[in-house]
């Protein structure tokens, strides 16, 4: 039988408030153990929740970058469970009435487009962290985390395979740091991944029973874990078995998910508005506020890119990964005049040597202006494709202006015709053996006559020149 | 000086005829002999009160003091006090010494209030009588047989014996109005969201409201004077202009409307009451007001509401309670969940228990619709009864409570029979609507009966203005238990 997956995302996103979502204390990460939990965070008698509307905001601004519905009366319910870095005994998240719902998220599936939508997506807290590890048999609590401000993002199950569903975290990913409400930083938990993962045979209307997978904080992870559920499933399901709902989690190490409760074992959260905290009220003023502060999205700017600058839809997509790559892009295109060229240099040369150097591209050593006039003498014919990555090589190093760099090293491609012929008569006449190999039918020799010539020149003869010059001295002969 | 009103005592200090650390002192030794007699007080610290004494005497010197500077004044155990044991009146916290001051603590001491102490209450303010308390029950000074009322029963008892000249308190159903009521002295219950719940331990968050507790209408005014103002740190507290609530309290009453609904006089209600409340209706002709007959057909809905609603938030509320992080911890369990059940089954009485029960039973999957929803839908039309009332009449009248002060033990096999105490109070509470009591009379057995009046929101400054006015003619609040001199 033929089966299909059926794979929907609800994603941890931290908020990148400076402090908690109802508290004063700092949201910074690495702090040694409860020293940013304040009176409120570890729940003392009488404390009470304030929200911070540096939270709402981010929340209302993702909820404008979907396109999604902003409810303008939002509510905050109490989601109650024991756990004990959970100090109220619940979490305050949003149930009813969520502050965004109905958005899209488009993500780019072999080059076509695939709408993805967004549910829902609600402003909650963090609960804090139990160390298990260290403490004698005993449990060691840190708070530090809770109440740091999250946004859970809720897609309807409308990816079908681990590559729609890396590809959605990853365009959702993209997209948070992009309007900067996340950080992004996925080893210290500001983007964490669950996914709802089913099977059922290809046609069938109704979905199969969904198993989650929690807390996936790698883009390999989520891949690696869908698949493996994948075909535990359609395993279980064609030897006969049934798939029970539950919850599991994904052991790295074995590359398998495990069991961590079934649907009996699931708590009754006993959700009910918090009496702490009243309605949240959103005034016209304020959104529109916010979607002034909103910058060019990620698909406006790749529909962009594909139209002005000549680039493959798959290319804009890899340029605006992040906002400093399509902004790098965006300048180096500009000033060289060359789309093509730019994102060519961009996705190779550069990323190679920022990856290499395990850099950003904000802290490249090459600017946009270093690296579009490098394209300008590229595209003018000044450089081969080969004397640009020494010049690449130079810039990187820190050796300053392009043109200065060519004249310094000589790198300019030689354009006197009659200096090259001269270059390919002393060639031809040195390697016989080659141009009697070349009139016997072997290809093979002429590459290795031009070869020569490349070499002859330093590098710095054109290379079609070459070929032009040298097929047509070989006619003559 | 025992008897002598706020104003009375901050005119002394303000002259320097007498000290603030003289007045404390007066009353702490009162509380020393008195207190063995009533359990008015869970927490006394003489050391503690009498520096917060010196520091208000130094303020008087320098001429830094306001109006009611070196007044003491003593607080319900709900109330988080720096440095202070905050019990709750529960074994839970029997241990917690709270590292922060709740607001209402941090106006007082603003003003310059030192504190006596802090009073005796029913655990978690959960109770109408004062027996659930963990530090056991207080007695009536009236009568040490009978029950003070509750939750705010140590601070009414410790009032009327003259063990504190005023006193915070705290009302969720009538936790200030009914103890005001069977111990002769005067309570008010503020609008929601005047006065800060930061710091003061929850019970049902949108029913919680502190209030002062004192021997009269005029003191009730300047303590909320004190009390009262917004909290940014309380997301429910109100944003408003501040007020004087002393400045109507001279107004004259002609023309006042008074409103009587029909279901606070029914069945149930005891003839000496009636009779009192009746009588101080009269009272009120006589300087001007006007009575007309109002309706609160859903006033009978009060209770259940009531129950299911404040049953469900401390459910919530009282989770926090896990003996992970402070408060008590069961000495021996087996494993986390067994730590969570013997810490909760042996830190907590009878009575947080049931409700505790009765609350997550209420929002479980499957019955949060017919309960807490419909609880919901409920409250929203007393609410409207009242607004509607109040279209006819601006103060209602009616009793506090049906009966006076029971016998101890009276009534703690029969829950039921407890909650129906609370029958005339908690309407303001589910409405949000300012209430009080006031001392109107006294039934056969010589036993305080108190007279409830309920304003529209924000009306304290007239509610205060009517009572003070009725105290100027008639002498109930000054009245005291015999043979505590």
């Amino acid at each position: 039988m033929k089966w299909e997956t059926v794979i929907g995302l609800e994603v941890h996103v931290q908020l990148s408030t400076r402090s908690k979502i109802f508290s004063g204390a700092s949201t910074a990460y690495g702090a040694p153990p409860n020293t940013q939990a304040c009176a409120v965070d570890i729940a003392l008698p009488g404390v009470l929740p304030v929200l911070n509307r540096g939270a709402v905001e981010r929340a209302i601004k993702f909820g404008l970058a979907i396109g999604a519905t902003i409810n303008r009366v939002n509510v905050f319910d109490r989601k109650n469970y024991f756990y004990p870095d959970l100090p109220k005994g619940y979490q305050i998240s949003q149930l009813a009435k969520p502050i965004v719902e109905n958005g899209v998220l488009v993500i780019d599936v072999d080059g076509a487009e695939k709408p993805i939508r967004i549910t829902r997506a609600h402003m909650e807290e963090d609960a804090g962290k139990s160390l298990h590890e260290d403490f004698h048999g005993m449990t060691g609590i840190d708070l530090n985390r809770a109440g740091t401000p999250l946004l859970e993002i809720v897609s309807e199950p409308d990816m079908r395979s681990s590559a729609e569903a890396v590809a959605y975290a990853r365009a959702l990913h993209t997209l948070v740091t992009w309007i900067g409400i996340c950080d992004g930083n996925m080893q210290e938990g500001s983007f964490r991944v669950d996914a709802n993962v089913s099977v059922r045979p290809f046609g069938q209307a109704e979905f199969g029973t969904r198993r989650e997978i929690k807390n996936l904080n790698s883009f390999k992870f989520l891949q690696q874990a869908i698949d493996y559920e994948v075909r535990w499933q359609i395993e279980t399901l064609e030897d006969g078995g049934r798939i029970e709902q539950a919850t599991v989690l994904f052991d790295p190490d074995r590359g398998e998910t495990r069991m961590m409760r079934s649907k009996e074992e699931a708590h009754d959260y006993r959700y009910f508005p918090d009496p702490d905290l009243l309605p949240v009220k959103l005034g016209e003023d304020w959104i529109e506020a916010v979607r002034a502060t909103l910058p060019e999205l990620p698909a406006a700017m790749q529909a962009r890119f594909v139209r002005d600058y000549g680039v493959s839809r798959y290319d804009a997509v890899i340029l605006t990964a992040t906002r400093a790559t399509a902004e790098y892009f965006e300048a180096v295109a500009r000033e060289s005049g060359q789309g093509k060229l730019a994102a060519n240099w961009v996705m190779g040369e550069l990323s190679a040597a920022l990856n290499r150097a395990d850099l950003g591209i904000e802290a490249s050593p090459v600017t946009p202006a270093q690296l579009a006039q490098l394209i300008a003498r590229l595209a003018d014919g000044t450089l081969s494709g080969k004397l640009a990555k020494q010049v690449f090589e130079a810039l990187w190093a820190g050796e300053g202006d392009v043109d200065a760099i060519i004249e310094a090293r000589g790198l300019r491609q030689m354009s006197d015709s009659g200096a090259l012929e001269s270059i390919i008569d002393e060639v031809l006449a040195a390697n016989a053996k080659s141009v009697e190999e070349f009139r016997a039918g072997k290809e093979k020799a002429f590459n290795a006559l031009v070869g020569q010539v490349m070499k002859a020149s330093r590098g710095r003869a054109n290379p079609q020149q070459v070929n032009d010059l040298l097929r047509a001295k070989l006619a003559a002969h | 000086m025992l008897n002598a009103s706020l104003k009375t005592l901050a005119a002394a200090l303000a002259a320097r005829q007498v000290s603030s650390r003289e007045l404390t002192r007066t009353w702490l030794e009162r509380i020393a002999a008195l207190n063995p007699r009533f359990n008015a007080f869970i927490t006394v610290d003489w050391e503690k009160s009498l520096a917060e004494a010196d520091v208000a005497d130094a303020r008087i010197a320098a001429g830094q003091g306001g109006p009611l500077t070196g007044v003491p004044v003593a607080h319900k155990d709900i109330f988080c006090t720096e440095g202070w044991l905050t019990t709750c009146g529960s074994k839970m916290l029997a241990n917690f010494v709270a590292p922060y001051d709740a607001h209402v603590i941090q106006r007082f001491k603003a003003a310059g209030m030192p504190s006596l102490g802090k009073t005796n209450m029913d655990e978690f303010a959960m109770g109408s009588s004062n027996e659930t308390s963990f530090y056991g029950p207080v007695r009536n000074p009236w009568d040490a047989a009978r029950v003070p009322g509750g939750s705010s029963g140590g601070a009414a008892a410790a009032i009327a014996a003259r063990l504190a000249p005023a006193a915070t308190g705290t009302d969720t159903g009538g936790s200030i109005r009914q103890p005001a009521a069977f111990t002769g002295i005067t309570g008010l219950k503020p609008t929601y969201g005047i006065c800060s719940r930061y710091g003061m331990i929850a019970f049902a968050s949108s029913l919680d409201q502190a209030g002062p507790m004192a021997r009269s209408a005029e003191d009730c005014a300047l303590l909320m004077n004190v009390m009262a103002g917004f909290d940014p740190n309380d997301s429910t507290s109100l944003e408003r202009e501040k007020e004087d609530y002393t400045r109507d309290l001279e107004a004259p009453l002609a023309g006042l409307r008074v409103g009587l609904p029909k279901e606070f006089f029914a069945t149930g209600l005891d003839n000496d009451v009636a009779a009192a409340v009746q009588a101080a209706v009269k009272e009120l002709q006589k300087l001007g007001a006007t009575v007309v007959e109002v309706t609160l057909p859903n006033a009978g809905l009060a209770i259940p509401v009531y129950y299911v609603l404040a049953p469900a938030e401390a459910s919530s509320n009282l989770s926090r309670y896990d003996g992970v992080r402070y408060g008590y911890r069961a000495p021996e369990y087996a494993n986390l969940d067994d730590m969570y059940a013997k810490t909760r089954a042996q830190g907590f009485g009878a009575e947080v228990k049931r409700r505790i029960l009765i609350g997550t039973y209420v929002l479980s999957h499957g019955y949060y619709d017919a309960y807490y929803l419909q609880a919901q839908k409920i409250r929203r039309l007393i609410a409207n009864d009242f607004a509607e009332a109040f279209r006819a009449c601006d103060v209602i009248l009616g009793p506090t409570t049906p009966g006076t002060a029971f016998r101890l033990g009276e009534k703690t096999d029969d829950p039921v029979q407890m909650y129906l105490n609370d029958l005339y109070t908690i309407p303001a509470n589910l409405a949000g609507l300012p209430a009080m009591s006031l001392p109107c009379g006294f039934d056969s057995r010589g036993l305080p009966i108190g007279l409830q009046l309920v304003g529209d929101y924000f009306s304290e400054a007239r509610m205060l203005n009517v009572a003070h006015r009725y105290q100027q003619v008639t002498d109930w609040h000054t009245r005291q238990p015999e043979g505590l001199a």
